[in-house]
């Protein structure tokens, strides 16, 4: 065959004989192309200087509510992987961590904004390729009859090869009342390629803390192949109004002044009824609060509007929510 | 094949190149997705030239982002197919290209016996040519290999 009359860009290609750090080899080779001297960093400013890391940690902090033992957990990560590059750099050998995690929690608690994040954080530093995040359900996964599943479940995980792949209600992968389920079969795949192709994706679960434990239960290779089971707690009724500050500033609406003591009211009985869902409920009220805005507004024909009138939420267009008449119907104890 | 310089078939792309690396195949992988092609893997025993139909294994592959999931086909059909030709195929859907951006192989049989020259005497002195492929003269099963 003789010498090759060609060679590799860059300083470290990905080789799949030592998949271990080959992310990381091949994101130091694309940061050398950005910063002059990446692959050269011996502090921990400097990595985070490189993978901009910092950044995204940080609009984690300012943009998402609450969620303080999430947010410690996601900063011990990174800076795991901030030390393991730092090692790398020195040429101290490590095995890549497996960051496979299970996200359980109430609904509306963050848990795929927060997937959607890690994907980013794990890029920036990285430990993934790509960086994309592939969200399935059961569907994607389960074929619908024999022999339909080993394909359906292969295709996602290829797609989500280089970036984070989100299970979302995972525990519908197993359907232990029917034994013939082909549930299982995408599980047995999954953990296959969760345990040999560690380096090339990271597989998160999610779905409500009970109905996760049991899934967990009933099949312990999975959870014990998962590193980071993290619980998402329910918002307390001021992160919650927090959010509804956030959500109106997003889409250029205000509270009136005593609009948001009317919201607050609003969610301290709503978090009584059933189906409560969290950021979700809230951002829903706020729907329904515009649409009452709109067709207040609607109705005074002749008036010349000033932006000022578009953009505010009065306290009677929150007043008007059946919420309020169903808890004046039966008052608390 | 006494004409061929590197003794071996010379389709596609790299053909005259040495057999790349797992590597170098998932930087080439991975330029063809970050230019948008939909990757698929092909193989066969029969590599006459004028064989543009290989048989697909497994189904295209859409919306991959990394190299990385084409690379384990890939080494899932070569345990499949060890003594078989297998070629990766790139699918342009540009409007207007619609076709093989790229194509090269990745796996050969341990032994290429090539090709053989057939001459058909005619009417007259007329010749007629064509190329028989070694391989194909054996049943399926035995071409390539042992």
């Amino acid at each position: 065959m003789g010498t090759p009359l060609y060679s590799i860009p860059g300083p470290g290609a990905p080789t799949p004989e030592s998949p271990a750090g080959a992310g990381q080899a091949a994101a130091s080779g694309a940061a050398a192309a950005r910063v002059p001297g990446a692959g050269e960093a011996h502090t921990v400013g400097e990595v985070l200087a490189q993978s901009q890391a910092a950044q995204v940690l940080d609009e984690l902090d300012r943009e998402l509510v609450g969620l303080a033992p999430i947010k410690a957990r996601i900063r011990d990560i990174a800076a795991l992987l901030v030390i393991d590059k730092l090692r790398a750099n020195l040429g101290i050998q490590a095995q890549a961590p497996s960051l496979h995690m299970s996200f359980t929690g109430n609904p509306g608690t963050g848990k795929t904004t927060v997937a959607l994040r890690m994907a980013q954080i794990l890029h920036r530093l990285g430990y993934v390729r790509r960086g994309h995040l592939v969200a399935v359900t059961r569907d994607d996964l389960v074929g619908q009859y024999i022999g339909h599943t080993a394909p359906k479940t292969r295709e996602v995980l290829k797609r989500a090869m280089g970036g984070v792949l989100f299970i979302d209600e995972a525990y519908y992968l197993y359907r232990p009342e029917n034994e013939r389920d082909y549930g299982q079969e995408a599980i047995e795949i999954l953990l296959q390629v969760m345990e040999n192709q560690r380096d090339d994706l990271v597989v998160i679960l999610a779905g409500y803390k009970d109905r996760m434990e049991t899934f967990f239960r009933s099949n312990p290779g999975l959870s014990s192949r998962i590193a980071h089971h993290l619980d998402f707690p329910d918002y307390a009724p001021a992160d919650l109004l927090s959010i509804a500050d956030k959500l109106l500033t997003q889409q250029n609406y205000r509270f009136a002044p005593g609009a948001r003591a009317t919201f607050a009211e609003y969610l301290a009985h709503r978090i009584r009824q059933p189906h409560f869902a969290n950021a979700r409920s809230v951002r829903n009220a706020l729907d329904r609060a515009r649409l009452r805005q709109a067709s207040r507004l609607f109705a005074e024909v002749e008036r010349r509007f000033t932006a000022e009138d578009l953009t505010t939420i009065e306290s009677a267009d929150i007043r008007a929510s059946r919420v309020f008449q169903a808890a004046a119907a039966s008052p608390q104890p | 094949m006494m004409t061929n310089p590197v003794r071996k078939i010379t389709q596609g792309q790299f053909s005259f190149l040495p057999e790349l690396t797992d590597a170098e195949i998932a930087l080439q992988i991975q330029y063809g997705l970050d230019r948008g092609y939909a990757w698929s893997i092909e193989y066969t025993d029969d590599p006459h030239p004028r064989n543009t139909f290989w048989e697909m294994f497994g189904m295209p592959m859409f919306d991959l982002k990394d190299a990385a999931g084409v690379l384990a086909e890939v080494n899932s059909c070569r345990q499949t197919f060890p003594q078989h030709y297998i070629r990766l195929v790139a699918f342009d859907a540009t409007r207007g290209i619609e076709s093989i951006g790229m194509s090269f192989i990745v796996n050969r049989p341990a032994k290429e016996p090539g090709f053989g020259l057939i001459r058909q005497e005619l009417h007259g002195r007329t010749m007629r040519y064509t190329v028989h492929s070694y391989a194909s003269g054996r049943p399926e099963g035995e071409r390539g290999g042992n």
